[in-house]
């Protein structure tokens, strides 16, 4: 996912290569992943970027087309990657993301279960959290979307801690061979009570499991398969409200035009303040914030368990 | 993939309790939360009897135990949990239909028969608590007038005041931050635990590394940042003046020794020479607010067991009137963490830059820790601020966009509901917490 320097340590102060993937920042809701070859260049409505431009710049780096726009370069993330990647199914967003992953108790060398794998939204999360001693084995039933995952944890850069299969879970379960090693499992799929028993004999002792499910009565299913072998048996629901923040000018005493500094919404005021940068007075001024109008209603319900502890 | 590469933090990753070992003893379902330390010597109080806690020392976490009486007084003994004619059981309250309800029953104070001199009577006679449970069912006159539901309601409450479960739990950041959310949230900042998990994933925190944070949280921040390194990269606790933070949640996790070894601290003078004038105001203001935490954290580290006595939501205050603090025994000593950090990696620092921040300072203006502390990040490198107030985020963000020195600014607050599930009995828990807080996050950018 990362640039590392030869002692395998991040470091974002390497700098951009041939073949690196770099995400290309137009703005926070507009932004695209880009693998750098010299010979080509990227389109849009700024004007032409040749990314042998880019060879040898620092990551976070502003770079400009031929007609003077510009945008910034950075270094993927997963949180980065979830907002640019190909969307083959409905993903996971990072709310629910950082609450699975600490809520399943993953750190370095732990060995986590997925299914399916779906656009790999959470994959690039778990396989960060594993890592580098740690693994992810991750199944979809899909063929083709397998095959595409793995690209893209090529892509990403995370393949050698993330293994992907092809494998109907809900029908045959998980394989013989993670029996009792799992530390934790990850649950997406339309049927996840099928799938229970399984994750069961795969968990560690006291190892937790986590079904991620649209609608309650998936839940509801779930819970009560989940009661045989589990315990601490939670719901949740997670959303992220995102605010937009603006500049009040208080000592305009006409309303409307002129007198409110960035009144626009958020999405076409960002750019020329962050573009052109216009000074702004402050001592007149107040910062006030709101609730964006705009928000997801419902992603999914995540339900934790706990293995009983029986032996 | 080969297995054999595989290799997990033996202490971090542990399944089973061993001498000297840290956990979080979670007693009646959560409604009393204990931090304590596995030695020989040290006891709970459990109701109104005191128990060792020598038989939890080589259990797996996840085991539950009881008060039971032996030849030398009460003592905790593993119960193995519900088998599947329980499931059945509890499965069957909601097939059966039943019409019941509650118009017979009357709250007079009249339904039990048997009093507490009687109960006192069977337990000098060494009746167990499930006895007494069954006595008292037995003895009320309502009990079979309530509905299944109901009449499961008041057995619970009743074998949490006459047969108290303990159950075993890993001291993970999750059930850390949960236990001091429940239980003192004024000492986290208010930071609820899917905030700090969003904190993490925001500033991109992983093994390898070199995570700045700001921590006036008691160390749950550091914590957790130190959980996810797993002994790679660090975690750097700045201060503001000599006087550093104190840190003391960092030893409720089981950290090894590498692990400790990652998380240091330097103050900001150490990380950066360019200073300016309205720093100095901060950083005696600082030094007034760490005395206080200090003399507070001192109280409670001074003893081997942290108590966390849950305020009772559920109706059972018994268990928090007599449950005391045990005295503490000889402290098993965590390994030490937070060193100075040293000059090499100092210097690192310096060449290379972080490659995460986090700032976690509740009562502290963000705009005025984070024109210090951004400059000491990489390019490219994500960040993430919390803050119980919406306002000073905003002001904060919109210095940044001002000043050109970070892009990909949003402004989130975290929004997490739980629900109760049951047969025909599933909603939103009646609780919740109205507010998780709210976090800056966004990317550090190249001076152009």
């Amino acid at each position: 996912m990362l640039p590392t320097d030869p002692e395998k340590r991040i470091s974002f102060t390497r700098c951009i290569r041939e073949g690196d993937l770099v995400i290309v920042y137009e703005r926070h809701d507009c932004m695209k992943a880009v693998k750098v070859c010299k010979s080509s260049s990227l389109q849009n409505r700024f004007g032409v970027f040749k990314h042998s431009d880019w060879i040898g710049k620092p990551f976070g780096s502003k770079v400009f087309s031929n007609k003077g726009g510009f945008v910034y370069l950075l270094a993927p993330t997963p949180e980065l990657w979830t907002l640019v990647l190909s969307h083959r199914t409905q993903i996971l967003y990072i709310a629910d993301i950082s609450f699975v992953v600490t809520y399943l108790e993953i750190v370095p060398g732990c060995v986590v279960l997925e299914s399916g794998t779906g656009s790999g939204s959470l994959t690039t999360s778990l396989a960060r959290a594993v890592a580098p001693t740690g693994h992810v084995y991750t199944f979809d039933f899909h063929e083709q979307r397998a095959a595409s995952a793995r690209e893209d944890f090529e892509r990403t850069g995370v393949s050698s801690i993330v293994t992907v299969d092809v494998r109907d879970i809900q029908g045959q379960g998980f394989p013989d061979e993670f029996a009792g090693l799992a530390d934790s499992i990850f649950l997406d799929l339309p049927q996840p009570w099928l799938t229970i028993p399984s994750a069961a004999k795969m968990l560690k002792q006291d190892g937790v499991l986590c079904s991620f499910s649209p609608c309650i009565e998936q839940v509801q299913r779930s819970c009560e398969s989940l009661l045989l072998n589990f315990t601490d048996i939670r719901t949740f629901e997670i959303l992220l409200r995102t605010y937009e923040v603006r500049q009040w000018k208080t000592d305009c005493s006409r309303g409307n035009e002129g007198g409110l500094v960035g009144s626009l919404p958020h999405k076409r005021k960002q750019h020329p303040i962050e573009g052109s940068g216009e000074p702004d007075n402050q001592n007149s001024s107040s910062v006030m914030a709101r609730p964006s109008g705009e928000a997801r209603g419902h992603t999914g319900y995540l339900t934790f368990a706990r293995l009983k502890c029986l032996s | 993939m080969a297995q054999d590469n595989l290799q997990v933090d033996p202490i971090q990753n542990a399944r089973v309790t061993w001498e000297g070992c840290s956990v979080l003893l979670d007693i009646n379902d959560s409604d009393r939360l204990v931090f304590a330390r596995l030695t020989s010597g040290s006891k709970l109080k459990v109701g109104n009897k005191n128990c060792s806690l020598q038989p939890l020392i080589g259990c797996p976490f996840g085991s539950i135990f009881q008060v039971d009486n032996g030849k030398e007084g009460p003592y905790l003994s593993r119960i193995i949990p519900f088998t599947e004619d329980d499931i059945q059981e509890k499965g069957n309250i909601e097939m059966s239909g039943e019409l019941k309800d509650n118009r017979a029953i009357v709250d007079d104070n009249k339904a039990q028969n048997l009093t507490g001199e009687d109960i006192d009577e069977m337990r000098r006679q060494g009746a167990t608590g499930n006895e007494i449970v069954e006595a008292l069912i037995a003895n009320s006159a309502t009990f079979e007038k309530k509905t299944l539901f109901s009449q499961e309601k008041y057995k619970l409450k009743k074998q949490k005041k006459y047969a108290p479960k303990v159950l075993l739990r890993r001291p993970f950041s999750r059930s850390i931050c949960e236990a001091y959310f429940k239980k003192y949230p004024a000492r986290i900042g208010f930071l609820r635990v899917d905030t700090l998990s969003l904190l993490l994933s925001m500033s991109n925190v992983a093994a390898n590394s070199d995570v700045l944070v700001v921590d006036m949280v008691g160390g749950l921040l550091t914590g957790a940042v130190a959980e996810r390194l797993g002994g790679r990269g660090y975690v750097c606790n700045t201060c503001f003046g000599d006087s550093p933070y104190p840190m003391d949640i960092v030893r409720i996790f089981n950290f090894s020794n590498e692990i400790c070894r990652r998380i240091v601290r330097a103050s900001l003078t150490d990380l950066s020479l360019c200073q300016n004038g309205t720093f100095q105001q901060i950083d005696q203001h600082q030094n007034a607010r760490d005395m206080e935490i200090l003399s507070n954290e001192q109280v409670s580290s001074s003893v081997s067991t942290e108590d966390l006595p849950l305020s009772s939501e559920n109706g059972i205050s018994e268990l928090i009137t007599d449950a005391t603090l045990s005295p503490a025994n000889k402290i098993c000593k965590a390994p030490k963490a937070g060193e100075k950090a040293s000059q090499e990696t100092l210097k690192w620092w310096k060449e290379n830059g972080f490659s995460s921040l986090i700032i976690v300072a509740p009562d502290v203006d963000p705009w005025n820790l984070v024109k210090d502390l951004l400059p000491l990040l990489a390019y490219s490198a994500p960040f993430a601020i919390y803050h119980q107030y919406l306002q000073p985020l905003a002001t904060c963000m919109h210095n940044l966009q001002l000043g050109k020195i970070a892009i990909n600014l949003q402004i989130t607050e975290p929004w997490l509901r739980e629900y109760q599930v049951l047969p025909s009995r599933t909603h939103p828990c009646m609780q919740m917490s109205g507010c998780g807080g709210y976090i800056l996050s966004g990317t550090r950018i190249a001076a152009s």
